[in-house]
């Protein structure tokens, strides 16, 4: 499907995004953790005007059960404008939607009726497995060539995971994007700096390893992932490879500058084994290597064992949980996720390497169990976990399940299901809860929430060639 | 060659050099990363030399395999060619793929030199090259030494093709940097794509209807 003059919510650059219109509709992948029932996308509506504001107005079931929908992604994005291989015309209208226990991939159609996405592809497990040689997919980016899907498995062996590549018409799986991936075995998240070709990649464990939940024996013995990988990705080879410290277990989430100019990121690590706490580092390059700094630490809050989950009583405290993080398009504020905790922290970054505090939130956490004020009784499991922030800065969108066996195990009276949206200053920061937004418990209809996208896209999903 | 084959000639390079794809976008792309109109304007040569040489080799062979056949066998034969070419072009959903930003000038040549190929630029040039005798024309006597002539003429409507686009994407490239901005692209970036394989279908219909 082509248009005659490029669609209109791809944008040469940053700076011109920031001047997006608001989002109308938000899509949220939900999923059902006893896996008896379908996982769904769910429709919400972000319109502040609307009578239905802050109300599930869409809901797609899909055709199976036992998916685990997780992280998810638009087909087409701003890098369409890059300059090498430009495809303007294609249009931003479809959600790549993986399971990441199943193996699956779905392609939901947007355009006819946005709040009712509608099915039109199914990848099999063995169509992923068979031509790139990967299970369980993750994370989805439009790239300038093809659509990216990282994988956190091999096709029947545990590993390596890596990234496969599909068409961007067609959505066949086109293969295994690495030529060569080096010692690189674990996979997790990736992004990167298009004009500068490269691609940084993370690492979490094999299926094995999370599937069943958070194991304390590989975690004490500092074996989840602890590096980065910095690769070239027009020769789609790894260059370099920095490791953070076996202690430094997990690291996540990848935000690389907006701005192509700059060439630094931001990376979330879930836990330090030596003392629970969660940090953010920066990586940038020097001497025309990568070099990876810390640049946010975030210490373990002491609580009563009563208070916590077995899992947690040995330690006799709550860790953050750093599971997510968010840049703003502007590359001004990076907004923080700590799960354990139950904290949504806003850091100014316009120096990426002094991070200054700007704002704090809590909801849920393990021990705080705080409120929202639009329901100020409602004990709250969960935490903000996924972000999500608008193209123009003004507003983040959280919801709080961070994957099913490990929701479990930190909140084991149940984790429940909320979204909540907040209210930001784009000018100074600071943050205030959007009272009048408040989905949760039975508006998800017994489903867990996990990462929303926004309609015309968000700060995680576009990438951009020009300054 | 005639006036108007040098300003047919001339209008194709000016419309290949219009499309952002074939050259001035990257360009901007280079001195915008950069902050530096000199890289932007060091572009321009290797892009140029890509588009000529791709232009070049279709037009060199065509009008020396005219030189030397008797008849208008290579201007039907190629009519028919661009036509199922442009069709192709029009109708198939494929997509040009190509990962690396970061080119030296030699491989931003060969860039747009893939990038032209792929797009059949030398193709579009048919109709012009078919109704161009050079010499005294194919007498069968003459005919394989009329070739090198043919081509010689193939090479010169290339040239005349080469500078229009240069000047066009030059243009292009530095109005789009120092004035206009890239916002501009999204309105005004029309989807040439299409219009550029109808003009491919049309070339080859035209050249069988001029030559038959």
């Amino acid at each position: 499907m082509t248009r005659w003059t490029p669609d209109p919510t791809f944008y040469p650059s940053p700076r011109d995004a920031l001047a997006a219109p608001a989002e109308q509709l938000a899509y949220v992948a939900a999923f059902d953790r006893s896996a008896t029932r379908p996982d769904a996308i769910v429709v919400l509506d972000t319109d502040p005007a609307s009578g239905a504001y802050g109300k599930v107005v869409g809901w797609t079931d899909l055709p199976h059960t036992g998916d685990e929908l997780h992280h998810f992604g638009w087909n087409a994005c701003s890098s369409a404008l890059c300059p090498t291989a430009p495809h303007p015309h294609v249009e931003r209208r479809y959600l790549i939607v993986p399971g990441l226990r199943s193996s699956r991939l779905y392609v939901l159609d947007t355009k006819d009726d946005p709040r009712s996405p509608k099915l039109v592809k199914e990848i099999p497990a063995e169509e992923l497995a068979g031509k790139a040689g990967y299970s369980r997919p993750h994370t989805v980016h439009c790239g300038p060539d093809g659509i990216y899907v990282s994988a956190l498995g091999g096709a029947s062996a545990e590993g390596p995971g890596g990234i496969a590549v599909l068409d961007h018409t067609t959505f066949d799986v086109r293969g295994a994007w690495e030529h060569d991936r080096g010692d690189q075995f674990f996979a997790y998240d990736f992004w990167w700096h298009l004009t500068r070709d490269v691609l940084v990649s993370s690492e979490w464990g094999t299926p094995s390893m999370i599937e069943n939940g958070i194991d304390p024996e590989l975690l004490v013995g500092r074996r989840y992932g602890h590096r980065l990988h910095f690769w070239d990705l027009a020769k789609r080879t790894l260059v370099q490879t920095v490791d953070l410290g076996d202690q430094y277990q997990m690291p996540l989430e990848l935000r690389p500058a907006h701005d192509p100019r700059r060439e630094y990121g931001f990376v979330c690590v879930v836990t330090s084994v030596e003392d629970l706490s969660a940090s953010v580092w920066v990586w940038h390059r020097e001497n025309g290597q990568f070099a990876v700094t810390k640049v946010i630490d975030i210490p373990a809050e002491p609580a009563a064992a009563a208070d916590l989950p077995p899992a947690l009583q040995p330690f006799g405290a709550v860790p953050p949980l750093i599971t997510d993080i968010d840049l703003s398009v502007d590359d001004r504020f990076l907004y923080v996720s700590c799960w354990g905790t139950g904290e949504l922290k806003q850091f100014d970054v316009s120096d990426p390497f002094h991070p200054r505090e700007t704002g704090s939130i809590r909801l849920g956490g393990v021990t705080g169990r705080v409120a929202h004020p639009a329901s100020p009784t409602e004990r709250l499991a969960g935490g903000p976990q996924m972000v999500e922030i608008s193209r123009d800065g003004s507003r983040v969108y959280v919801t709080n399940s961070l994957y099913g066996s490990w929701d479990d195990q930190f909140y084991p009276d149940g984790v429940g299901a909320w979204m909540a949206k907040i209210d930001v200053d784009a000018g100074a920061g600071g943050m205030t809860l959007d009272e009048r937004f408040f989905p949760h418990g039975d508006d998800f209809r017994g489903l867990r929430v996990h990462q929303t996208r926004l309609q015309g896209g968000d700060a995680s999903s576009d990438s951009y060639c020009f300054p | 060659m005639t006036g108007g084959q040098l300003a047919a000639l001339a209008a194709l390079g000016a419309f290949h050099g219009l499309n952002p794809a074939m050259g001035w976008l990257f360009a901007v792309a280079r001195g915008m990363q950069e902050r530096s109109r000199t890289v932007l304007l060091a572009s321009l040569p290797p892009i140029a030399a890509g588009h000529l040489a791709s232009v070049a080799i279709v037009a060199a062979v065509v009008s020396a395999t005219e030189s030397a056949v008797a008849g208008n066998t290579v201007a039907i034969a190629g009519g028919v060619v661009l036509v199922g070419f442009g069709l192709w072009r029009l109708l198939s959903a494929r997509h040009f793929r190509w990962a690396g930003m970061r080119l030296s000038q030699p491989q931003l040549a060969g860039w747009s030199f893939l990038m032209s190929s792929a797009h059949g630029a030398g193709l579009m040039l048919l109709p012009v090259l078919a109704t161009t005798r050079s010499g005294t024309g194919p007498h069968m006597a003459h005919a394989v030494a009329a070739a090198p002539s043919g081509a010689l003429t193939g090479l010169l409507a290339a040239g005349a093709h080469t500078v229009a686009m240069f000047a066009v994407m030059g243009a292009c490239a530095v109005i789009v940097y120092e004035f206009v901005g890239l916002s501009v692209l999204r309105r005004a970036w029309f989807n040439v794509d299409r219009l550029w394989a109808a003009v491919l279908v049309a070339a080859g219909a035209l050249t069988i209807a001029l030559t038959a």
